[in-house]
């Protein structure tokens, strides 16, 4: 056995285990299929450990882009087709490791959090097949094989978020996730082919050499067309990146993000915080080289559309309630930060601190932001709301909750020595070198991240005291501990990887830059808004309420979530619904079908009217023969002389 | 393989039920037929591939030819290429489950049948002749069955519906006939397909006669503005006429619009193409809008037919190789998928009695099986990954994108519009319909019977089979299309 057949087997894992539950789960393993998806994850994730550990330890100082195999899935023209295959890169790599072990993380906490839900095994039936196609989507080789992924994975989401079914509430919601990245995809679906179309192959390594060799045919016959003054690659790359924006909820495409936390918790922590919502992040970084070396215009879009999300998700987060929906916009915008870190970068060496800085904050982020939902999870589970107003004095009752939550918020603050201090420093540094605006933009943006995610963990933890009804019961199984205390080390020790040494842009190591003077200010700024939470969430008070009424048109429109989704319903209801949708079933109904009908009424009526002609009366017949040879003989006589 | 046995199972089968006594006998005999058709046709692919595997690179094989009116020159006239494979391995496909799906048909179960199994026969005619007077004759003993199963066993206002079915499909019909008819004349006194193919028409009479097959063949699949009689048809139609009418008999269209008056007519293709495009671009997103407004299921599903079988169209009039493999594949995907969604709306109208969407929800609590299946057909018609559609529309899109002027580019886009659009219509009916709160008029309702769920399990196989490997599809249509191509190529 090679090790490419290792490889093949860390989403082929959790295929079976799709197949093996979706068809008999119900019938066979209803209190078993729980075990049987985390076995099947668990096998997938050793593999993926091991395939990381033979790709980084080998001695070479470039790392490689490789393909380990392929399969021709769809021969479309003799240049152009899909290929099934994976491809073996630092971030790919990388991306196994983050995708299989969240997924093992959320699989065995939602052993006791889904433990007695009816569709028990449908849940890890989805949950595999959710693996199974985010795995493949990190594996492309392939851009139209990235595509295919990538709608297996909204799919999946949609499932999973629409899993309580018979709540309109989370169907609507799953409706909308769908719907809006599908919207997103088809620019990625028409970037696809303008970028094919130029560079003549859908290979992921033909394609960037291609599109990054200044002599290349295909770069410049890209590089010179023209449409509405934009060339065709950076319309290619921006279609491209709409889908990358749809399917990270960049603004203004985030707005499925927030009501996606209808699905259950540990759903929402692993799709729709660590690992799917990177996707996008995750695309851009694919095609990396051609935006830096081919289309720094593309990529300022990237740059600014990251930073603007970065902040207004910030603004939103701090006046949200619901305790998931905070942590919704907290992701879209850590999702910011990944995106604008790309975007700020520039190729090869130490001008790519950007690119390492995003895949090094994707890293720490997948780690505290799933810990932060699986411990939000545990709070839900035992206040069975989730409003803020619910809680209060949590950290008695839910004391590994409690300590687990405090060190994801501290990573995610920025606080040294958690692991989102180091990712986040890098991410200052290059937007700092590169971009200033964006520098101060991200700098106030990681004070307002503390403030939010500190006023969440004050109003859960402290705050007034617990209001318990009903009977007391513990913080929840082993099952659901454990993924807590592996997920804070994780938080705790992710950023003392040496995360340089294995990505960067042109593969050669990087060194980690992290300075104590240009630390200082992000460190103090995170303080200060520890400390703002702290005066006004610790205890009790009408501070919140006073701050509020302070700045009340701005609260207001950023509680309301500054009105984009009305926005959104305006323009599907009353435009694409009653402006298009309807005229057209009516055009259809009237015009079109009333045409045809009349053509076959007017035949009927013709031939209704000739028929009285055969009454089959002699005198009429002689009438008839009569008047013809009169009409006749006038017009001989007559007209034709 | 002798391809008589193709027509010969079916007119015995036909044959034996009108001989037989009970409904329970009609029921058994009908499906052993059908599914000896199965294996048929699965004998075929096997014979086929073994043929070609073999070196035999003839464009037809199995030829076979019988005379039958000399004076004129008809000819029984077989023979079988790629293209031909796939749509005889979708016919067998909706046959076997159409036959399933009806088997609580009470009322004339005998003639009922008897019309199911003499639709197919056409079918399967149509799909083998090589001589234009049998593909005609085929096609029309298809047609006949239609009128009758709608006007018999159909609901709501089905002598209209019946009635316009029938006429338009024989205006249709009419159109193809004086088309012919030119092509017999001006081709020295032939019908023979083969022939044909190998005069080149002069441009005159190639800009006459193309649009008269053209269309003439595209009121049968659905060409905007002659797709009317869809809704109405569909609607009224009993599940396994539905399942016919859009699995098979919109499918004759596309066959012949691409093996009768693209290939034999290429002048006339190259003039009219942009006609057919635009056409083709306005039923894709008009159809879709269109169907974003409807309230019956079956609506639902014939505008959103009108829709995809548009991918069809507009590949043929792309005129390029990778745009008609995938409007090929579009026709066998859409087979198989829409005679799914119309079985699974039978199901569902069988034991709600009603088709309209708002007085529907939360089916899948007590119909798991249904709900699933109707949630996957739902997926596979909004192009998901994995399943049949998605590789159509794909091969279709991409091969558009081969022409590089600003005409293409836009109908392509819109063509891709509607994946958004049709998103929005599934979601809307799968999420109204299986999820949601569950009504209680509802909450005693049964799952799927085992004809049902075999009938499922036959098409969604199908569609998988399309949708996770694609490759044997696209290599068996390949050939054929190249054929076309050269065809194409040969004038300017």
């Amino acid at each position: 056995m090679n090790s490419s057949f290792y490889i093949a087997l860390i989403p082929l894992l959790p295929l079976a285990g799709f197949i093996l539950l979706g068809l008999f789960g119900r019938s066979f393993f209803k209190n078993s299929s729980g075990i049987i998806g985390t076995l099947f994850l668990l096998a997938s994730a050793a593999l993926a450990v091991y395939v990381a550990y033979d790709y980084f330890s080998g001695s070479a100082t470039i790392r490689p882009r490789e393909i380990a195999f392929t399969y021709t899935w769809l021969q479309f023209s003799d240049t152009l087709s899909i290929d099934m295959g994976v491809l073996l890169d630092p971030i790919s790599v990388m991306m196994l490791v983050v995708v299989t072990f969240v997924s093992l993380m959320v699989h065995i906490y939602s052993l006791g959090y889904m433990k007695g839900e009816e569709r028990y095994p449908t849940y890890y039936a989805f949950l595999s097949l959710f693996t199974f196609s985010m795995l493949g989507l990190v594996m492309s080789s392939n851009l139209f094989q990235i595509y295919i992924f990538w709608e297996l994975v909204g799919v999946s989401s949609f499932l999973l978020i629409g899993f309580y079914y018979n709540k309109p509430s989370a169907v609507a919601a799953a409706k909308k996730a769908f719907i809006v990245t599908r919207f997103a995809d088809l620019g990625f679906l028409i970037g696809i082919l303008i970028l094919s179309w130029y560079s003549g192959t859908l290979d992921f390594n033909t394609l960037i050499a291609r599109m990054t060799s200044p002599e290349s045919d295909q770069l410049k016959s890209a590089i010179t067309s023209s449409f509405l003054g934009l060339s065709g690659l950076t319309w290619a790359l921006l279609l491209i990146f709409m889908g990358g924006a749809g399917k990270s909820a960049m603004f203004p495409l985030h707005i499925w993000l927030p009501d996606a936390m209808e699905g259950p918790t540990p759903v929402s922590a692993l799709i729709h915080a660590a690992t799917m919502v990177v996707a996008g992040v995750y695309l851009v970084a694919r095609l990396f080289p051609v935006f830096a070396i081919s289309d720094p215009a593309a990529l300022e879009v990237v740059a600014w559309v990251g930073a603007v999300s970065a902040v207004i998700a910030a603004v939103i987060a701090c006046t949200q309630t619901d305790i998931k929906r905070v942590l919704a916009y907290s992701t879209m915008s850590q999702i910011g930060f990944m995106m604008f870190a790309l975007g700020v970068s520039k190729y090869g060496g130490e001008t790519g601190l950007g690119y390492t800085a995003s895949m090094f904050h994707l890293f720490t982020h997948a780690m505290f932001k799933a810990l932060l939902f699986l411990g939000a999870g545990a709070v839900i589970h035992y206040v069975h709301s989730n409003e803020m107003k619910d809680m209060g004095g949590l950290r008695k009752y839910l004391p590994i909750t409690h300590i687990t939550f405090l060190v994801a918020c501290l990573a995610i603050a920025g606080i040294p020595p958690f692991a989102g201090f180091f990712s986040k420093e890098e991410i200052l540094l290059a937007a700092h070198e590169n971009s200033p605006a964006i520098y101060w933009i991200a700098l106030f943006t990681s004070g307002l991240t503390a403030f939010y995610m500190f006023r969440l963990y004050f109003s859960i933890f402290w705050n007034k005291p617990a209001h318990l009804h009903g009977e007391k019961h513990g913080e929840g199984g082993f099952a659901m501990m454990l993924p807590l205390i592996l997920l804070g080390i994780g938080a705790a020790g992710a950023g003392f990887t040496p995360f340089g040494k294995y990505v960067s842009t042109d593969g050669s190591p990087l060194e980690s830059h992290i300075d104590i003077g240009f630390s200082a200010l992000p460190v103090a700024l995170g303080v200060v808004g520890i400390v703002a939470a702290m005066w006004l969430y610790l205890k009790p008070t009408n501070r919140p309420e006073k701050l509020a009424a302070s700045l009340s048109s701005l609260y207001k429109s950023a509680y309301h979530k500054f009105y984009i989704d009305e926005l959104y319903l305006f323009i599907t209801k009353k435009v694409l619904f009653n402006l298009v949708g309807r005229p057209a079933a009516w055009f259809d109904r009237n015009v079109v079908d009333g045409l045809m009908n009349l053509t076959g009424n007017s035949t009927e009526a013709v031939s209704g009217a000739i028929k009285k002609l055969q009454s089959g009366k002699v005198q009429q017949y002689a009438i008839y023969f009569l008047g013809g040879v009169i009409v006749l003989a006038v017009l001989f006589i007559y007209v034709w002389k | 393989m002798n391809l008589l046995l193709l027509i010969g199972i079916p007119l015995v089968a036909a044959l034996a039920v009108l001989a037989s006594r009970n409904a329970k006998q009609v029921r058994w005999i009908s499906l052993t037929g059908a599914t000896a058709q199965l294996i048929a046709s699965f004998a075929l692919l096997f014979a086929f591939k073994t043929e070609r595997a073999a070196g035999n690179t003839a464009q037809m094989l199995f030829e076979q030819k019988h005379a039958l009116f000399p004076a004129w020159n008809i000819n029984f006239h077989l023979g079988v290429d790629g293209i031909s494979i796939a749509m005889i391995l979708l016919t067998s496909f909706v046959l076997v489950a159409g036959v399933l799906v009806s088997w609580n048909v009470e009322k004339m179960t005998k003639e009922f049948y008897f019309l199911l199994i003499l639709l197919a026969l056409g079918a399967y005619g149509f799909f083998i002749s090589l001589d234009l007077f049998i593909l005609f004759f085929f096609l029309e003993i298809s047609v006949i069955p239609k009128y009758l199963l709608i006007g018999i066993w159909g609901s709501g206002k089905k002598e209209y519906s019946a009635n316009k079915l029938a006429l338009m499909l024989m205006g249709g019909s009419a159109l193809i006939l004086v088309g012919m008819l030119g092509l017999y004349f001006e081709g020295g006194r032939s019908f023979d397909l083969l022939q044909l193919s190998k005069m080149s028409f002069d441009t005159t009479t190639q800009h006459i006669l193309f649009p008269l097959l053209f269309i003439g063949f595209g009121v049968f699949t659905a060409l905007f503005p002659f797709h009317t009689w869809v809704p109405d048809g569909h609607s009224s139609a009993p599940t396994a006429g539905s399942m016919f009418l859009a699995g098979i008999s919109m499918k004759l269209g596309g066959y012949g619009c691409l093996r009768v008056a693209t290939y034999l007519l290429p002048e006339g293709a190259k003039e009219y193409a942009n006609i057919i495009i635009v056409l083709s671009a306005i039923a894709i997103l008009y159809g879709a809008f269109a169907t974003m407004m409807q309230k019956d299921l079956k609506y639902i599903n014939a505008y959103s037919s009108v829709s995809h079988v548009g991918f069809s169209l507009l590949g043929i009039g792309m005129l390029t190789q990778t745009a008609m493999t995938g409007a090929v594949m579009q026709m066998v995907s859409h087979g198989v998928m829409t005679a799914l969604f119309f079985a699974v709306i039978g199901m569902i109208y069988d034991r709600t009695h009603t088709r309209m969407v708002a007085d529907m929800g939360g089916l899948m609590k007590v119909m798991p099986f249904v709900a699933t299946v109707f949630f996957i057909v739902g997926l596979c018609s909004l192009g998901l990954p994995g399943l049949s559609g998605f590789v159509a529309e794909m091969t279709v899109f991409v091969g558009s994108w081969e022409h590089a002027d600003a005409f293409h580019r836009i109908a392509t886009i819109a063509a891709a519009m509607s994946i958004v659009v049709t998103a929005v219509y599934i979601l809307r009916a799968v999420g109204q319909t299986v999820m949601g709160p569950i009504k209680n008029e509802y909450i005693q309702l049964k799952d799927a019977n085992w004809n049902e769920k075999l009938a499922a399990i036959l098409l969604l196989a199908g569609i998988l089979a399309i949708g996770i490997a694609p490759f044997w599809l696209n290599d068996l249509l390949k050939p054929g299309i190249e054929v076309i191509m050269q065809k194409l190529a040969s004038v300017n």
